[in-house]
């Protein structure tokens, strides 16, 4: 058995020798408890994509790593393009660039409190969630590929926030190297009314407060303090970002053949970074961030308004927007010597450690803000990227609590309309889902998300800044 | 013996699909029937209007895939969900006409999303007896 072969290198460090067919070790980052809760299935499919050419170092998973479909959500993995290297649309998945931005809002709970269910009205119907939710942007094809090609910056053109937002953005709000030419036009059609809708399953809108503060010095850089009011918004790249995983993954798993790549899945579709194929999926991928970055960005100015009519006193200013669902070029020393690496990140947030040039200027000497979103009811942590993170992950860390039950356990274990009272009776006010879809996403259907952080806080791939709890939770 | 019924099974992050029948037509509508369970009660969904679709694939477990992702995207795309299907297989090539109904949150209450079927789990199998299994992991 896979997991069996995990010899324990330091408290939060699981390592797993390279055998058979894997070019690179596996190393699980855990403590004790989460390893032995972690599917036998994670381990596996670590040790499948240590297999795929011209990955470089190991085949990581952080600490919320659990099954998912190809890559285990939860992995990281770098390939080196001039040793064959690969980009994987199974690396990166559907929900491509899904991810999480939280906003400053300078308010504090005794000015939420009063109006707290008012609020949560006011959000649940300014904020398009759900399926077959419509935004309010109804994109011709000329302006679907200007909002690929300019991401979150796109969306401040057309007067969906400040200058100053995009600076707080991975990539500064627009990843490069996107070709909407090879985006199809089924998932251009998927798009031309999602701009500005939050989506479903386990994507939310929160107000939350913070009720602990871990690191006094990051917390004061971050601009946050104990009590403090925060926003918080995840969600991804909607039907395109779905489409294109669609169009790319059959491609892929055909073409690896013809491309000499021998897939342990068809789920691990890849192509080499210098073919055509891939050079054409990287440029889609991008267009996928962008959709992201663009859709964060629209709905940060909905919720504005909305905070705007109600307690004009408040603030917004966006802290930071990560993802989770990407593959990115990026140098990364690597025996001594800087490489440019394709790092997929597949349920992972980069987490750059301070000093890193991507960052921006006034975050830049602390390290990067790392969101991490708990379950609907339970806490949110922001973190802080560390230099050690850089060797031990490529500058990653874990991107949530993590699945620990599958959606059909959760709805025979809880009803929707307990866990909801459950969560009022605690002061969380939940609006926007159907029942159903509360108890899929119940809490304890959750790894146990302090766990994972502290976890991801022993093996020091990020540091612990602040804990957030919700208020109010719009589901998708 | 055999007759035709559909399932969902467990999966840590998502869900899976599976659908059994005599035939291999049959299989495959079992497996988009319980695709439709995933997000609503299928017995809310009135089969009122009808849709056609078709796509071909070099094998039949792509093509189980491929079909399951052409209907998520008439879904999509025409706001509907569908609760009945015919299908024909040849050569893997598929046609198939799906009957359903335009999204109405009140009426269907919509617990999620499917963003896509997956090839994680892909079977498409047939028992000594001349049964059909057909099955995937879909990303919610």
């Amino acid at each position: 058995m896979c997991a069996e072969r995990l010899t324990r290198r330091s408290e939060c460090e699981w390592y797993m020798e390279a055998f058979g067919q894997m070019r690179v070790p596996v190393i699980i980052y855990a403590d004790e408890q989460l390893i032995k809760a972690m599917d036998e299935k994670v381990c596996e499919q670590a040790a499948n994509v240590a297999k795929l050419p011209g990955i470089v170092k190991a085949s990581y998973a952080m600490p919320d790593a659990h099954w998912g479909y190809g890559f285990p959500i939860g992995g990281v993995a770098g390939f080196d393009p001039d040793e064959g290297g690969v980009v994987s649309a199974g690396g990166v998945g559907f929900d491509i660039a899904c991810g999480v931005r939280a906003l400053r809002t300078g308010l504090t709970p005794d000015d939420i409190e009063p109006r707290k269910a008012e609020l949560a009205d006011m959000l649940a119907r300014r904020i398009p969630a759900g399926l077959g939710s419509r935004g309010k942007l109804k994109l011709s094809r000329q302006e679907i590929d200007e909002m690929l090609q300019g991401g979150a910056r796109w969306a401040v053109e057309q007067g969906y926030g400040t200058k100053d937002d995009l600076a707080h953005t991975e990539e500064n709000g627009r990843m490069t190297g996107a070709e909407p030419r090879y985006v199809s036009d089924h998932a251009k059609e998927r798009q031309k009314d999602e701009v500005g809708t939050l989506g479903s399953g386990n994507h939310y809108l929160e107000v939350q407060k913070i009720t602990e503060i871990f690191d006094t010095h990051s917390a004061e850089a971050y601009g946050l303090a104990q009590n403090d009011i925060v926003v918080s918004i995840h969600c991804g790249s909607r039907g395109l970002g779905h489409q294109i995983g669609t169009d790319f993954l059959p491609r892929m798993a055909k073409a690896a053949q013809s491309q000499g790549i021998e897939l342990p899945e068809r789920e691990l579709a890849c192509a080499r970074v210098n073919s055509d194929l891939g050079q054409r999926y990287l440029g889609a991928m991008n267009c996928g961030i962008n959709c992201a970055l663009a859709n964060r960005q629209v709905l940060t100015h909905l919720v504005r308004q909305v905070f705007e009519r109600f307690l004009p006193e408040a603030d917004l200013v966006l802290l930071y927007d990560v993802s989770h669902n990407t593959c990115k070029v990026e140098e990364h020393r690597v025996d001594g010597r800087t490489r440019k690496l394709y790092v997929h990140r597949k349920g992972a947030t980069r987490a750059f450690g301070p000093g890193h040039i991507s960052l921006p200027r006034d975050l830049r000497k602390m390290g990067q803000p790392v969101l991490i979103g708990g379950t609907m009811g339970t806490a949110s942590y922001i973190l802080v990227g560390t230099e050690k993170g850089m060797s031990l992950s490529f500058g990653s860390c874990c991107h949530g609590a993590g699945r620990a039950m599958s959606r059909k356990q959760a709805t025979k274990r809880w009803h929707g309309q307990d866990v909801i009272r459950t969560l009022a009776e605690k002061g969380i006010i939940i609006r926007g889902a159907s029942k159903r879809g509360v108890a899929e996403e119940a809490p304890g259907a959750y790894k146990d998300v302090n766990a994972v952080v502290d976890a991801t806080d022993k093996a020091e791939l990020a540091r612990k800044v602040a804990k957030l709890e919700p208020m109010i939770c719009v589901k998708g | 013996m055999s007759k035709a019924y559909w399932e969902h099974y467990s999966h840590p992050a998502d869900m899976g699909i599976r659908g059994f029948g005599p035939t291999k037509e049959e299989a495959f509508t079992q497996a988009a029937l319980a695709m439709t369970a995933i997000i609503t009660e299928l017995r809310t969904v009135e089969p009122d209007e009808e849709v056609e679709i078709s796509c071909e694939e070099q094998d039949e477990e792509l093509l189980f895939v491929t079909w399951l992702n052409s209907l998520l995207y008439e879904m999509a795309t025409r706001r509907m969900l569908f609760s009945k299907f015919e299908v024909e297989i040849e050569n893997n090539q598929l046609k198939t006409r799906a009957w359903g109904e335009n999204i109405d949150l009140e009426k269907h209450s919509p617990s999620v999303e499917v963003k896509a079927a997956t090839y994680a789990d892909l079977k498409v199998e047939q028992d000594k007896d001349g049964n059909w299994l057909v099955q995937c992991i879909v990303d919610v």
